[in-house]
């Protein structure tokens, strides 16, 4: 890291701010912590017009600090779950999601390890993973970054990826978005002929070789692949005094 | 006249038989009808299809043997992840399962409520929930577009039950804190529907604690009422009470093994609605001291 004292967390969050770059006046849903500093982050920054939501039922007016009390929160609008259903399928929401596998195209899984009928492991369930993919534009976190979360194919299809979108035809693909998928290590998109996955950049301090050993497919390696940025000064400030002051960023993504 | 719809919860119970579909209102471990779920397992009606946006209301079901099928789109305890004993029951083989989409879900309901046999989506199409519900079937726009869609089914359910803040004797139910989730769904979808709350008021007395916006179900929904204090315990049920995290937590430790299970079971499960209250608030005390 040219600036010792920035963080890897602090780079994945400036990564996930990065990704509602250009969305406007939607809802940013994030999950996991990190993907919560880095929507507030772009809202602070260079997106004012996202729309947050309270992780309740409603939309916050105020940006406060990820680990503000509830009295702290200023509300703007309500947002029931029912009402969520609205908004997504209006399509104006771009969701950071979770994934315990993701795969070459972008099909999640947080559904079950093995096979569905019986699993090894039994995980949330497919959540509104297909319904989100498939209205909206989605993103993933994986603070994990290892053969057994970039997976040649995913366990079971909760998420929909660029592939399975395509087989399902136009009304699938319609809205279809997969953006970018940000681990610990790297950041990956779609923007390749195929939507295979491609390394966009590698955090700084990883190297290629460490990505694509930590993946258990083959990824798109461009011959020069960037390095994340680092946070600017006035990200970094907005990080460790407004939005995260209790590091639970490093509880998310430690070292 | 309208008649006084408050039954004893018991009597709700009584009226569930083995083999039917129940749904249960809330989310995840928010405001669930738990006082109906201790009901029903001490009553030890099973094979049950269980409908829910699940939390411990599955859980327990499942601990306690009385499922068949689960109708799901996540089960989770929100601050814990995962429930134990659904993960139990599912990675054992010993339930069935309808795995599906939290949208579909909703649109199933709703489906059940206008009594039509489905409602088409965007919501599903590429996943695997086509493919490990074989029975779900897509439908193509009759319009120019001719889009081909999810045709996601009605989810009729034999009964529902929901816990709320507050009901009139006629059966009207209010949610003073924020989220009245899909509740009136669940009732509008079943053919016998269950309301308990925290309090229950006379005609009309609602509108002393909240607007009539918070009014969110209407008698017509409603066939028996219960009054059921603290009856979405330990989840939350705000402004009223929040989730008992510490209970949740021992709840959660109860899937560590068999034993652990019948302790739980035998302290909390095998009494009726005061004991189990009672029980709370002796462990309460014990944590305290």
């Amino acid at each position: 890291m040219t600036d010792p004292e920035v963080t890897r967390s602090e780079v994945v969050a400036v990564a996930c701010a990065e990704a509602w770059r250009g969305d406007g006046e939607i809802v940013a849903s994030p999950f996991g912590t990190i993907p919560a500093i880095g929507a507030r982050l772009a809202r602070l920054t260079f997106a004012p017009d996202l729309v947050l939501t309270d992780g309740e039922a409603a939309l916050m007016a105020n940006t406060p600090s990820v680990s503000a009390d509830r009295s702290d929160i200023v509300l703007e609008a309500w947002l029931p779950y029912r009402r969520v259903f609205d908004v997504v399928w209006s399509g104006r929401r771009h969701v950071m999601m979770m994934a315990t596998q993701v795969d070459r195209y972008g099909n999640q899984n947080i559904s079950c390890i093995g096979d569905w009928a019986r699993p090894k492991t039994q995980l949330i369930g497919v959540r509104g993973a297909p319904g989100n993919t498939i209205n909206h534009t989605t993103s993933y976190w994986v603070p994990a970054h290892s053969p057994r979360s970039f997976v040649e194919r995913v366990d079971m299809v909760g998420g929909v990826g660029y592939d399975r979108a395509e087989e399902a035809g136009p009304a699938a693909v319609r809205f279809h978005e997969i953006r970018v998928v940000i681990s610990n290590l790297g950041v990956f998109d779609f923007a390749t002929p195929d939507h295979a996955m491609r390394v966009r950049s590698v955090h700084p301090g990883v190297g290629v070789d460490e990505v694509t050993a930590a993946t258990g497919f083959a990824l798109v390696v461009p011959d020069d692949v960037p390095t994340t940025r680092l946070p600017e000064a006035d990200e970094l400030e907005l990080i460790r005094e407004v939005l995260d002051p209790m590091r639970l960023r490093d509880k998310e993504l430690p070292g | 006249m309208t008649s006084d719809k408050r039954t004893a919860l018991d009597d709700m119970v009584a009226e569930l038989r083995p083999g039917m579909t129940v749904g249960f209102g809330g989310w995840g471990s928010r405001r669930k009808p738990m006082a109906a779920v201790r009901a029903i397992v001490r009553a030890g009606i099973g094979d049950l299809t269980v409908v829910s946006y699940g939390g411990p209301d599955v859980g327990i079901l499942c601990a306690a043997g009385l499922v068949r099928k689960v109708v799901y789109g996540f089960v989770t305890l929100d601050s814990i992840a995962l429930d134990p004993h659904f993960r139990a029951a599912r990675q054992s083989g010993s339930i069935g399962a309808m795995e599906v989409d939290e949208g579909m879900f909703y649109l199933g309901l709703l489906a059940a409520s206008q009594r039509v046999p489905f409602l088409p989506t965007r919501a599903g199409l590429g996943s695997d929930v086509l493919r490990v519900n074989p029975e779900l079937r897509t439908v193509t726009s009759p319009y120019a577009d001719g889009e081909e869609l999810v045709a996601m089914p009605a989810l009729d359910l034999d009964a529902a039950f929901v816990h709320l803040n507050r009901a009139d004797t006629h059966g009207n139910g209010q949610v003073l804190g924020p989220d009245p989730f899909f509740d009136e769904l669940f009732l509008g979808a079943a053919t016998r529907r269950f309301v308990t709350a925290e309090k229950v008021v006379a005609p009309g007395a609602l509108l002393e604690e909240g607007p009539i916006q918070t009014v969110t179900v209407s008698r017509l929904f409603t066939d028996a009422v219960a009054e059921a204090p603290r009856g979405a315990h330990f989840t939350s049920c705000p402004p009223d009470y929040d989730r008992d995290e510490g209970f949740q937590k021992r709840y959660a430790g109860s899937g560590a093994d068999p034993a652990a299970w019948t302790a739980f079971s035998e302290r909390f499960l095998a009494v009726d609605e005061a004991g189990y209250q009672d029980a709370v608030r002796e462990l309460a005390a014990e944590v305290a001291s």
